[in-house]
């Protein structure tokens, strides 16, 4: 692909919100994750719950759309200068120019789970409760086109746990193909009931705080995220490149990676080669790393066999949780942060590295001048995405 | 704007009333008139014995019109990279989690939750049909029909590529129903292609139009509230359109608020 250019981004997770505070924490190597405190439940696990989130108030003339994700939504959009950005891009190309590309997974459902508990007598849902502009998947993408004053085409795409990834694709095959020329991009998926005890009910959720690829790793921590990205056609100052965009499928299990991880190594293969990469091109691997024993297994095989075992790598959710639909946006912020400080983050909370795995795996923070990263997204339903950034210069 | 060409290879086609692209073939070309009767979703003999007793309404519907969009192009359907576009996606499955998790202690059965994520269906067509081609799943509220035809097309156009598209809505059960009223099922499916392929339907030119151009509409008063009532059944003006002639002609479809899809037959 013709590089695209990366003009702002932020990003807004348990870590804290905005770009500074989260290369704080990640250098201090500080974990957003604590035992569950969200809606008192009796869920015996660790969250990466964001800040302040209940007292964001939505512009002006949006109430519709008030529900959890969004107000994350509107929280991470303020950070950064990302709104200036796009201000900017907005007269630089014209607002039906700029497209909006988002990934969520369980978008406002929080507010349906709140409306099921308010029946009315004849188990209709209370009156005040918006579908369209909550619960339905395309709300966080209405809400910040409608914020952003944006008129470009826009969508959600909602691949599980790789959504966030598979927009920046949307975003380079519109620009490409030349219906747009920019695009805010990125992903918010806030904590709700359906995740927590759903995955709890796969048995994936850990009872304590997710240990990625330690010996004794039993699960995921859940957190909530929003990221952003700006990408345009061209800039004579990015922060960043986005390189290249692998997208796969395993056609294997509905909630089960691969055991080779055959489509996670289709989608590495894809995005070094829309890059026009070798392996040895890159300094540093974002990992999914979700803390699971099959993903990061069969995660470990994967990028063992396109890459050999020596590439550095971590898994950075022992910091944010894994933030779902959002994961894949804001691995990729973390990734422009590792080329812009020249610092590839520990993988936290190991104790045990587990033997059975191979990579290269940092558990302490190491600096040096990181100049191409690879993220890997993956996702129930067997969605596969990896992406390539590349810094500045 | 260059418009982006695709041509249509196959199509699938299975709402009220219309129980599939081949038979409702009439019924789209206006020499019969639609009668409206419930959808019949067939059991989705592609899937594997345990994956088919799992299978709700939507992964039914979604595979139902797959299926048959791919059988009329007679393409490999285990190389073949994926749109699934929905407004919604598993209706009933999401009222049963709601359901459960209004209770003080929920127990959430692992399959139902499994299956809630919004790329259910395509998850499932592509273990049905083991590829590993890409595949991705979109929503734009009542514009996911226009989102998915534009994501399909931008891929066919950069990847050269044949590219499935499959756009379907089920009904929610009632509270939800009250809230958001999809009267029954809808699903459409495109086997789209770079190249015209041995028997193409027709080729199709695609624009956005940010002009305030009128949305094509349906002749048959009925189908027209069919088109307005489901996000999906907003592509039957493209579909009257690929059954009735292969003169030239112009649709433009219901996208966004402020934009439109144009679609040039040729």
């Amino acid at each position: 692909m013709t590089p695209l250019a990366i003009t702002a981004a932020t990003l807004t997770t348990a870590l804290g919100a905005g770009r500074a505070a989260t290369l704080a924490a990640l250098q201090a190597q500080r974990s957003g994750l604590a035992p569950v405190r969200f809606e008192n439940l009796s869920l015996s696990t660790w969250t990466g719950e964001v800040g302040g989130v209940d007292a964001v108030a939505l512009p002006d003339g949006l109430a519709e759309f008030d529900c959890r994700n969004n107000r994350l939504a509107w929280l991470g959009l303020q950070q950064d200068g990302l709104l200036d950005a796009v201000r900017a891009a907005r007269t630089r190309w014209g607002a039906g120019r700029v497209g909006v590309f988002l990934g969520t997974s369980t978008s406002g459902l929080l507010q349906t789970e709140h409306a099921y508990r308010r029946r009315e007598a004849n188990g209709a849902l209370p009156a005040d409760f918006h579908y369209g502009a909550t619960q339905n998947t395309y709300s966080v993408a209405a809400f910040v086109t409608r914020a952003l004053a944006l008129t470009g085409p826009s969508w959600v795409v909602s691949t599980a746990c790789s959504s966030s990834a598979k927009v920046f694709g949307v975003a380079a095959r519109l620009i490409a193909t030349g219906l747009i020329d920019a695009a805010v991009v990125g992903g918010v998926d806030s904590l709700c009931l359906t995740t927590l005890y759903g995955f709890n009910s796969l048995e994936l959720l850990s009872n304590e705080i997710c240990r990625p690829w330690d010996g004794a790793r039993n699960g995921l921590s859940i957190g909530e995220a929003a990221a952003f990205a700006l990408v345009e056609r061209d800039s004579s100052a990015p922060q960043a490149w986005l390189l290249g965009v692998g997208e796969s499928n395993d056609g294997y299990h509905m909630s089960t990676p691969h055991p080779e991880g055959a489509g996670a190594i289709a989608a590495m293969h894809a995005a070094l080669a829309d890059a026009g990469l070798r392996p040895a091109d890159i300094d540093y691997i974002n990992l999914h790393g979700t803390a699971t024993p099959s993903n990061d297994a069969a995660e470990d095989r994967a990028v063992a066999s396109v890459f050999g075992p020596a590439t550095p790598c971590s898994s950075t959710k022992g910091a944010t949780g894994h933030t779902l639909g959002a994961a894949g946006g804001v691995e990729a912020l973390i990734a422009m942060l590792a080329i812009e400080h020249g610092l590839m983050p520990a993988g936290l909370n190991l104790q045990q590295h587990d033997t059975c795995l191979q990579m290269n795996y940092l558990c302490e923070n190491r600096h040096a001048p990181v100049r191409r990263v690879l993220s890997n997204s993956f996702g129930f339903g067997g969605s596969n995405a990896s992406l390539v950034f590349g810094g500045a210069e | 704007m260059t418009a982006l060409k695709v041509w249509v290879q196959g199509i699938g086609l299975l709402g009220p009333g219309l129980a599939s692209w081949t038979s409702a073939q009439d019924v789209l070309r206006g020499v019969q008139a639609y009668m409206s009767e419930p959808a019949v979703l067939p059991s989705p003999a592609r899937l594997p014995p345990a994956e088919r007793r799992r299978a709700g309404a939507a992964v039914k519907l979604a595979l139902a019109v797959a299926d048959e969009a791919v059988a009329q192009a007679q393409v490999d359907p285990g190389t073949l990279a994926t749109v699934f576009t929905s407004s919604s996606g598993e209706g009933i499955n999401c009222h049963a989690l709601c359901e459960t998790l209004a209770l003080p202690a929920p127990m959430v059965s692992p399959t139902r939750f499994t299956n809630s994520v919004h790329n259910a269906a395509a998850g499932c067509w592509h273990i049905a049909v083991a590829s590993r081609a890409s595949s991705t799943s979109l929503c734009a509220f009542d514009g996911s029909f226009g989102a998915g035809l534009i994501e399909a097309v931008t891929s066919v156009c950069l990847s050269g590529q044949p590219m499935l598209l499959v756009a379907s809505d089920s009904p929610y059960p009632e509270p939800l129903h009250s809230m958001r009223a999809l009267p029954d099922h809808f699903g459409v499916a495109l086997l789209l292609t770079p190249e015209p392929g041995a028997e193409p339907v027709a080729e199709l030119a695609i624009t956005l139009d940010a002009s305030a151009s009128a949305v094509s509409s349906c002749d048959d008063p009925s189908l027209e509230v069919l088109r307005e009532a489901i996000p999906a059944a907003h592509a039957l003006p493209l579909l009257s359109a690929l059954a009735r002639t292969r003169a030239k002609q112009r649709i433009v479809l219901d996208y966004l608020p402020h934009l439109r899809v144009q679609i040039d037959l040729a």
